[in-house]
């Protein structure tokens, strides 16, 4: 049974995530939805984070490569204390630091700037080849989506993460098997992807992505020397029923009644 | 004089660097033995990484270096480095104003036989349209050796674009290479004939052609711009206000690089010089030898006499 602090601080993510993405009229809720147990698991429990010192040499990274997931990750930094909860209303607004996608110069506890797909898998090769090379403890960690893995540096960033050995990376792919166009198996099917990890020289293991216990597992594990790639099982959209498994929620924000919705839904879970 | 290719001026200047700076790392794609990284990877096994043939991931491996505090110099031929993987150099480089240094080599025509393929005729425009990015463009190994050491102190993206060939080296040993100055290497006195603001491997062709027109009577002044951003305007604008006709000389397209750069300086400072530019005329290269294609594509001293000739008509 994951513990209480995650658990609720998944509900308050999710709720924050529709008042955002309803407030700014825009952004992406279904993925963001998705990708909210991998994150709380991230920065609560696997990796090490220190909001008052967002910059602070060793920490552990973490790389957000679906960078269009923005308000899951800008919800749970705030949950964390990087910044004031009531800037999130800020969201994609002219001259807020919450950018539409992740800026790294702007938005303390942001390690890379993101959003342009398979450039944050790649980045973090180069930041674990920089934690290797300077001796240094950290990990990194990269969230992935499933369509993300369509994009071809994906797989070059993947070569050379088992090519250098890097033990200290980790993929966590948000396996919501949707994209904008649709299913993921119809758009361009990507097929087994822990096979594919496997066979570029990946440690993996497949999990259940609303589960914060099974993603801390396995992401414990040792890996025998090799980088790790987690295939997360997840829902778009999860903890809203009327978006979860719709594609059209992939980058659609809600309307105030359907926020209203939403959050009345988010309420009741937290209740149960 | 001595040749030398600017690339082996790269190599040996990074090794160099090896020994300096401990947080210098290089990055290159399956080309050390043509862009000379080789050099480093030698001295510096450990602080040398090979990506394999996948420029894109080059580029975004050096990002997550400069972002962890190392000084990344990522190389291979400039058509990969910021042809193939613009996007990933603007995103996660460029966006980022990543200190990472794109060493690229093989620019332009000069590359010979390989061929239009093979030769960037657009990076500088690329690389020009990226906020932050500082671009310098060597004219000789010497020059090359300044803009590296130069490019190590600069925090930030840098590009240094490296043609092939062996060239003859123009610059003094003790010549100052100060980034973003333009550097006058002839003056043509107070009211100049001709102005010519060169580039890279144009700028020995600007020099011949100088004085060739000086052998006919002609004044004119002769400007190297190693840095084509930040663009030294004020120094071009001065030199260009004084002179009656004006060109520009670069082994790139006309559009967007050097030549562009001096129109939009000439344009926006209200000098009505005659001016021309020479550069590659919206086409791509081809194979042969390095030297024939310069003068295939117009890109030498006689071309410039030629279009000078035409300007002062």
């Amino acid at each position: 049974m994951p513990d209480k602090t995650m658990l609720s601080a998944a509900v308050e993510a999710r709720k924050d995530i529709i008042k955002m993405t309803a407030a700014a009229k825009s952004g992406h809720p279904g993925g963001s939805l998705s990708a909210v147990e991998i994150l709380v698991a991230l920065y609560y429990g696997a990796a090490k984070t220190d909001p008052s010192k967002p910059g602070w040499e060793e920490r552990d990274r973490i790389v957000l490569s679906k960078g269009h997931a923005a308000p899951v990750l800008y919800a749970v930094l705030a949950g964390k204390g990087f910044f004031p909860r009531g800037d999130l209303l800020t969201l994609r607004k002219t001259g807020s630091y919450l950018q539409g996608h992740p800026d790294m110069h702007k938005v303390p506890g942001v390690d890379m700037s993101t959003g342009s797909l398979g450039q944050g898998a790649s980045v973090s090769v180069g930041m674990a080849i920089a934690g290797k090379r300077a001796e240094k403890p950290y990990k990194v960690f990269a969230v992935l989506g499933d369509g993300e893995l369509q994009e071809g540096l994906v797989w070059e960033a993947a070569m050379a993460a088992a090519h250098y050995r890097l033990d200290n990376l980790s993929f966590i792919i948000d396996n919501n098997g949707l994209q904008i166009d649709g299913r993921n198996s119809d758009v361009m099917d990507v097929g087994d992807v822990a096979e594919k990890f496997r066979a570029f020289g990946f440690y993996t293991a497949g999990v259940d992505g609303h589960n914060t216990d099974r993603i801390l597992e396995a992401l414990a594990r040792d890996t025998g020397g090799k980088p790790r790639c987690i295939v997360a099982k997840t829902t778009k959209g999860k903890g809203v029923s009327f978006m979860e498994n719709q594609a059209g929620w992939h980058g659609k924000a809600p309307s105030a009644a359907e926020a209203e919705k939403a959050l009345a839904e988010l309420e009741a879970y937290e209740i149960g | 004089m001595a040749k030398k290719a600017l690339r082996v001026a790269y190599g040996e200047t990074l090794a160099e660097l090896g020994a300096e700076n401990e947080k210098i790392v290089v990055l290159d794609a399956d080309l050390s033995n043509a862009t000379m990284t080789k050099y480093f990877k030698e001295k510096y096994p450990e602080r040398f990484f090979n990506m394999g043939i996948a420029e894109a991931n080059l580029m975004g491996v050096a990002a997550g270096l400069a972002h962890s505090g190392y000084i990344p110099f990522a190389s291979t031929f400039a058509i990969f480095g910021a042809g193939r993987a613009y996007e990933i150099v603007r995103n996660a480089i460029g966006y980022t104003h990543a200190n990472v240094k794109l060493a690229l080599t093989h620019s332009g025509i000069s590359v010979g036989e390989d061929g239009g393929s093979h030769q960037s005729i657009e990076d500088i425009a690329l690389m020009r349209e990226i906020p932050g990015m500082t671009i310098f463009v060597p004219c000789d190994a010497v020059q090359t050796a300044r803009a590296v050491r130069a490019a190590a102190e600069i925090s930030g993206p840098v590009y240094i674009r490296i043609a092939r060939p062996a060239v003859e080296t123009i610059t003094g040993e003790d010549a100052v290479f100060e980034p973003g100055k333009a550097l006058i290497l002839r003056d043509g006195g107070e009211s100049p004939d001709l102005c010519i603001v060169a580039t890279g491997l144009l700028v020995r062709e600007a020099l011949a052609a100088a004085e060739a027109l000086a052998a006919e009577g002609k004044r004119v002044s002769v400007v190297d711009i190693h840095t084509i951003k930040p663009f030294d305007g004020e120094t071009v604008a001065r030199l260009c206000a004084a002179s009656r006709a004006v060109i520009s000389a670069e082994e790139h397209s006309v559009f967007g690089g050097l030549g562009s750069a001096v129109a939009e300086t000439l344009a926006e400072a209200g000098i009505c010089a005659a001016f021309g530019r020479i550069g590659i005329l919206d086409k791509f290269g081809q194979s042969g030898d390095p030297d024939e294609l310069f003068d295939l594509y117009r890109l030498n001293a006689g071309a410039i006499i030629g279009k000078y000739r035409e300007l002062a008509k």
